[in-house]
């Protein structure tokens, strides 16, 4: 393609968009409603997945020592955890350690009076899991090794967040493919209309023997440029709201701050901006192209 | 524009062969409903010729027009033009085959939107013809027509005379081989259908190839030019210099 004839070409998509306001307006209003709620479910979404992960990494197995164990025993069990494909990493916490971090948190400056270590048989290892489902295998088989005492497990948090996870991806693909239909169904609409309204423009065109390129490439300009705008709307009100919301949500319900632990808005747009533009552009695309296609045939 | 140029030098070396513009042989063409619009139709258009198709309406003039045009195909029979087999061309290849082709019709068919100039420079654009060159060879045209003037003009500023002269501009813009016209003046007073029929004339003596459906009798007889004419689908008359027939 010359860049004149593809100035021409943009120039076109543009003022047909001016010259068209209601119908460019309306696809404006659908596509950005679509998005607009695309946006504000995946916002909602990745936060409860990012609460989820966070409470999921917490999750963690312990495992407690017989007595008098050795402590070449101790080292070889660790070996053999860290070697478990359910395992992502294996921290050894001597009875030291657990004392500090007991006295730290609980007791502060009066634990002074203890001159003995009470906490001298609770040495651990703390095991932190790459999947919370895999938990139960693990246990099943830590119960089974020789040396150690006893297994604490988190059994309730586990099974529910697993659970939570699977379902946050079933219901997010079927609400997500929902909108994208019933977009693409509104904006095949829009473009009809408009379009319509153009179909002798596009029959004189064909007879002066345009390409069917040639005639489908403003009003495929037209489209990207709408769904851009589209696109952009929502997003610039998700930006606006988002931290209000989360403000708000921290305040109302202060109880639960150390459980929700929400996404900064930068990370969220990271991913919404490519994908909503990615989206906008692609239903504008689609929904102009299929269109064209049904009144070129003069 | 290099390989239109060259285009043109083989064909004048390949005089003898190429000499003919438009060939139908037994063409019929059937509607889905109702009586065939042509039937077994011979005809043969040479090279800078000047023809008239006249016949009462409903005799297949506008569907002869549009098979020329590949808006429809034959039904039997086969039609060729500039070289085209153009019932059996491939739908892609349409565009490049019609810019052989200009066309006006009684409607006009302009884009109303579109000023005058944008609307001849159109034609150019499909083409592909830089933009300096477009600015050169509009302004050209529309004085050939007469226009030079309302380049700024929207069409609905326009007379009906004035607006078939910017569908002519526009189909002339590219200089096609072929200039088709289906009722120019259909629409027009009789001065203004003068002037358009003259302008036609001009336009055959530069070379190009002319064939013009009409109804008006006082300038077929007038211009004694060769005139075919067509009953029910069927070429009944074909003559050099010929005139109107009188039905009755
Ligand atoms: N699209 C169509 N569908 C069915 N019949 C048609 C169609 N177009 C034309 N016809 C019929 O074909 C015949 C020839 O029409 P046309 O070529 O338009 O004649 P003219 O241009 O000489 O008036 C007429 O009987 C007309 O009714
Ligand atoms: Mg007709």
């Amino acid at each position: 393609m010359r860049i004149s004839t593809f100035f021409y070409t943009l120039k076109q998509g543009v003022i047909s968009i001016f010259k068209n306001k209601w119908f460019s307006l309306a696809s404006v209003a659908t596509i950005s409603a679509c998005l607009f709620l695309f946006g504000l479910f995946y916002a909602i979404l990745a936060n409860f997945q990012h609460i989820v992960k966070t409470a999921e990494e917490g999750v963690s197995v312990t495992v407690f020592f017989e007595e008098g164990i050795e402590d070449d025993r101790i080292a070889e069990i660790g070996e053999m955890i860290q070697k478990r494909v359910e395992v992502s990493k294996v921290t050894y916490v001597s009875a030291e350690d657990a004392w500090n971090s007991f006295k730290d948190e609980y007791l502060g400056e009066y634990s002074d009076g203890f001159t003995e270590n009470p906490l001298a048989d609770s040495a651990n290892y703390e095991i932190y899991l790459k999947d919370v489902s895999l938990q139960g295998d693990l246990v099943t088989y830590l119960e089974s090794v020789e040396g150690i005492r006893q297994v604490n497990k988190s059994e309730i948090t586990a099974n529910t967040l697993s659970g939570v996870n699977a379902l946050i991806g079933y219901v997010s693909v079927g609400i997500i493919a929902i909108l994208l239909s019933v977009s693409v169904f509104l904006i095949s609409n829009t473009v009809t209309i408009g379009i319509s309204v153009r179909k002798e423009e596009i029959a004189i065109m064909k007879y002066i023997g345009a390409t069917d390129f040639f005639v489908r490439s403003p009003f495929v300009i037209e489209g990207i440029l709408i769904g851009m705008l589209g696109a952009l709307l929502p997003l610039g009100i998700i930006y606006v709201i988002y931290n209000r919301v989360v403000e708000y949500v921290m305040v109302k319900f202060q109880v639960l701050t150390t459980l929700l632990n929400f996404m900064p808005v930068e990370t969220i747009f990271a991913t919404l901006i490519p994908v909503s533009m990615a989206l906008g552009i692609g239903i504008g695309f689609v929904g102009s192209y299929i269109t064209v296609r049904r009144h070129l045939r003069v | 524009m290099k390989t239109k140029e060259s285009k043109r030098r083989i064909s004048k070396k390949n005089r003898a062969e190429s000499e003919k513009m438009i060939v139908l042989e037994d063409v019929s063409k059937s509607y889905s409903t109702g009586a065939p619009a042509l039937s077994g139709v011979n005809l043969t258009i040479n090279k800078g010729e000047f023809v008239f198709v006249v016949g009462d309406s409903g005799s297949g003039k506008s569907t002869l027009i549009k098979l020329l045009l590949r808006e429809l195909t034959p039904t039997t029979g086969k039609v060729q033009v500039n070289g085209y087999d153009v019932g059996r061309l491939k739908r892609r290849k349409v565009p490049k085959f019609r810019r052989n082709i200009g066309v006006v019709f009684q409607d006009f068919r302009l884009l109303k939107d579109w000023n005058v100039y944008e609307n001849v420079a159109f034609a150019q654009r499909i083409i592909q013809v830089p933009t300096r060159e477009i600015r050169k060879n509009v302004p050209s045209i529309l004085s050939t027509v007469g226009l030079a003037g309302k380049y700024k003009a929207k069409p609905r500023q326009l007379s009906g005379g004035e607006q078939q002269r910017v569908a002519l501009a526009r189909a002339l813009v590219n200089q096609p081989p072929i200039l088709l016209a289906d009722e120019p003046t259909g629409n027009l007073d009789p001065k203004n259908s003068w002037d358009i029929m003259k302008l036609l004339e001009e336009i055959n003596k530069g070379g190009t190839t002319v064939l013009v459906v009409t109804h008006n009798r006082e300038i077929v007889n007038a211009m004694q030019k060769r005139v075919i004419t067509m009953k029910k689908g069927v070429v009944i008359s074909d003559e050099e210099k010929g005139g109107y027939i009188d039905e009755d």
